[in-house]
């Protein structure tokens, strides 16, 4: 159907200037520091950063043939993805149990709500400062009450594990926040319905709770996953460069920063960044294809 | 019926006060161990909980030793300038993207969306060699640059300003309003509180970075309350007391400040990152 040409009205015109002026800021920001900078990167891990930091030589793909020989890239990557297999679950479920728990009335609802969260105002430097400390082998409180000498940050086999623990604990309460505001929207007719019918307590959260809740356990748990593939402080914080722990917990954002900051090599750190952001893309896919089969939109 | 209802929610009760405890202990082992002496803190043969006396020390050397006061001062300002920036940019943005049509609106605000859709590292390098070519390293501008604008928050406010009614917005229009007028008085006002939980979420979040302060600034008067955290963590590593009495010195701001607005940071924290 062809539309009649109208004439521009003076509304549309205001309409096309006043919005232009209201996203300017915004957009320029966002091409300034977000849009070209991808390009940036990326144009980067084509290029050897010189020694003392001279020019940029280009490489052509010499960095990501070496980011695929390179033993430790992969060991990052596993020790990434080994992370956020422990932090993601572990945290969602046990938020999960703790929003069905608190969507009551009760008393002392808000105070365990409060306390839960108290984590995410806390800085992950002072915070891994402090678990550091506990799991301390010779004096930290973790092994004394456990009876037990183990090395959690020190021992390669565990530590990756030590810092998942860590990571658990600071997130939980913002997952059940997220949870718990998903919880409300559920109407309270579904559960009395569910009761006349007979169904109580597990049967319950099986049948309403999870597909009523499944687009908030979707939306978790694909920005957590995400998050989790971008740890960065705790490792950095709770792991020294000799503890010998450190090959297999370093992250892939640890490996960034330690050679495009520290070695001053910005061409293989970007290099190491292409391959996180692919890592994420993939996952986002696979994430939207996925939630086809199990999420419940009305 | 009663007596299982009341064995429910004792077991409700317990499971979260465990959870609690677990999330206090930390929090807890932090002030003890900061107001030990150093012998005491390593004592293992009998383990001390609580310090024989309460001692200061700690937190005297801390505080001679690092700028706490400085450190307060350039996280207030990267706080303030993050936040005064995401609302403003945001809200102007949000609005148009939500209530106006124009073309390139569409494009424009899939490029927001893309950006979300990034992780942040992909920009740490370039937003580094801008700041250092601006001559901006070891500054306050150069602490708030990647987050002067937000396109998260764009999101954020566009999403508030769609749920407002129309009608509000012809009316004021049939008034004799423009554009800016409406906007500034009429609907900016009504969307006042996603404004504050994406200033609230844009504080913590400025509060919590690590990464960029670490790498823009690095002289010892322009750090933040993380970074120096984190620069201290190099110089002493056994002096538990004295670490603790610094991340409790560099935590109890914010948390006092959580625990009196409670209600308001979680829901401020809580709508934005849901609608992340």
């Amino acid at each position: 159907m062809a539309k009649p040409k109208k004439k521009v009205t003076s509304q549309e015109r205001n309409e096309f200037i006043w919005g232009w002026i209201f996203i300017i800021p915004t957009m320029l920001g966002l091409i300034i520091l977000n849009i070209i900078p991808i390009f940036q990167t990326i144009y980067q891990s084509f290029f050897k950063t010189g020694d003392f930091g001279r020019g940029n030589i280009f490489v052509g793909l010499e960095n990501y043939q070496k980011m695929f020989g390179d033993s430790q890239v992969w060991q990052a990557l596993l020790n990434t993805v080994k992370y956020a297999l422990m932090e993601v679950p572990v945290s969602i479920i046990i938020s999960l149990v703790l929003a069905v728990l608190l969507n009551r009335k009760m008393k002392g609802r808000s105070v365990y709500r409060t306390i839960m969260f108290l984590p995410m105002v806390a800085a992950p430097a002072a915070v891994a400062m402090v678990w550091r400390w506990l799991f301390n082998s010779d004096f930290g409180l973790l092994n004394h009450v456990l009876g037990t000498k183990i090395n959690w940050i020190s021992s390669p086999d565990i530590a990756i594990y030590s810092i998942a623990v860590i990571g658990i604990w600071s997130i939980i309460g913002y997952n059940m926040v997220l949870f718990l505001s998903g919880l409300q929207e559920i109407p309270g007719d579904y559960y009395e319905a569910a009761s006349i019918d007979g169904a109580t307590g597990f049967k319950q959260f099986w049948h309403i709770t999870c597909p009523l809740l499944s687009p908030t356990i979707f939306f978790v748990l694909i920005t957590r996953i995400i998050g989790a593939l971008q740890v960065f402080d705790l490792i950095f914080m709770v792991m020294d460069r000799a503890n010998p722990a450190l090959i297999k917990t370093q992250s892939l954002v640890y490996l960034f920063y330690e050679y495009s900051f520290r070695q001053k090599n910005q061409g293989y750190g970007s290099a190491i960044v292409v391959l996180l952001l692919i890592l994420i893309m993939l996952v986002t896919v696979f994430q939207m294809v996925g939630q086809k089969k199990w999420v419940h939109y009305n | 019926m009663e007596a299982k209802k009341k064995i429910v929610t004792a077991v409700i009760h317990l499971a979260c006060i465990l959870v609690s405890i677990t999330m206090l202990i930390p929090f807890l082992w932090m002030v003890l161990t900061a107001f030990k002496s150093v012998p005491e803190s390593t004592q293992v043969d009998p383990f001390i909980i609580f310090p024989t006396v309460w001692r200061t020390e700690a937190f005297s050397v801390v505080m001679e030793n690092m700028n706490f006061l400085l450190l307060y001062k350039n996280t207030l300002l990267l706080i303030f300038f993050r936040v005064l920036c995401a609302v403003l940019t945001a809200t102007l943005a949000g609005y148009a993207f939500a209530r106006l049509n124009f073309k390139g609106k569409n494009f424009m605000f899939s490029m927001v969306l893309f950006q979300m859709m990034i992780p942040s590292q992909i920009f740490i390098i370039p937003q580094y060699i801008m700041v250092s070519k601006i001559g901006a390293l070891n500054s306050i501008f150069g602490l708030v640059f990647p987050g002067l604008v937000t396109a998260f928050g764009t999101f954020l406010l566009k999403q508030a300003y769609m749920t407002l009614p129309k009608d509000l917005e012809e009316a004021a229009r049939l008034d004799g309003c423009n554009i800016p007028q409406t906007f500034l008085f009429i609907m900016a006002p009504l969307a006042r509180s996603s404004m504050v939980a994406l200033g609230i979420f844009t504080a913590v979040f400025a509060f919590k970075d690590l990464m960029w302060p670490m790498i823009v600034n690095t002289e010892k008067d322009m750090l933040t309350l993380s970074s120096a955290l984190a620069k201290m963590q190099g110089q002493y590593t056994t002096n538990f007391p004295q670490l603790m009495a610094a991340s409790l010195i560099a935590c109890l701001p914010m948390i006092v400040i959580y625990v009196i607005f409670q209600k308001q940071f979680i829901e401020g924290i809580a709508t934005s990152g849901g609608k992340l």
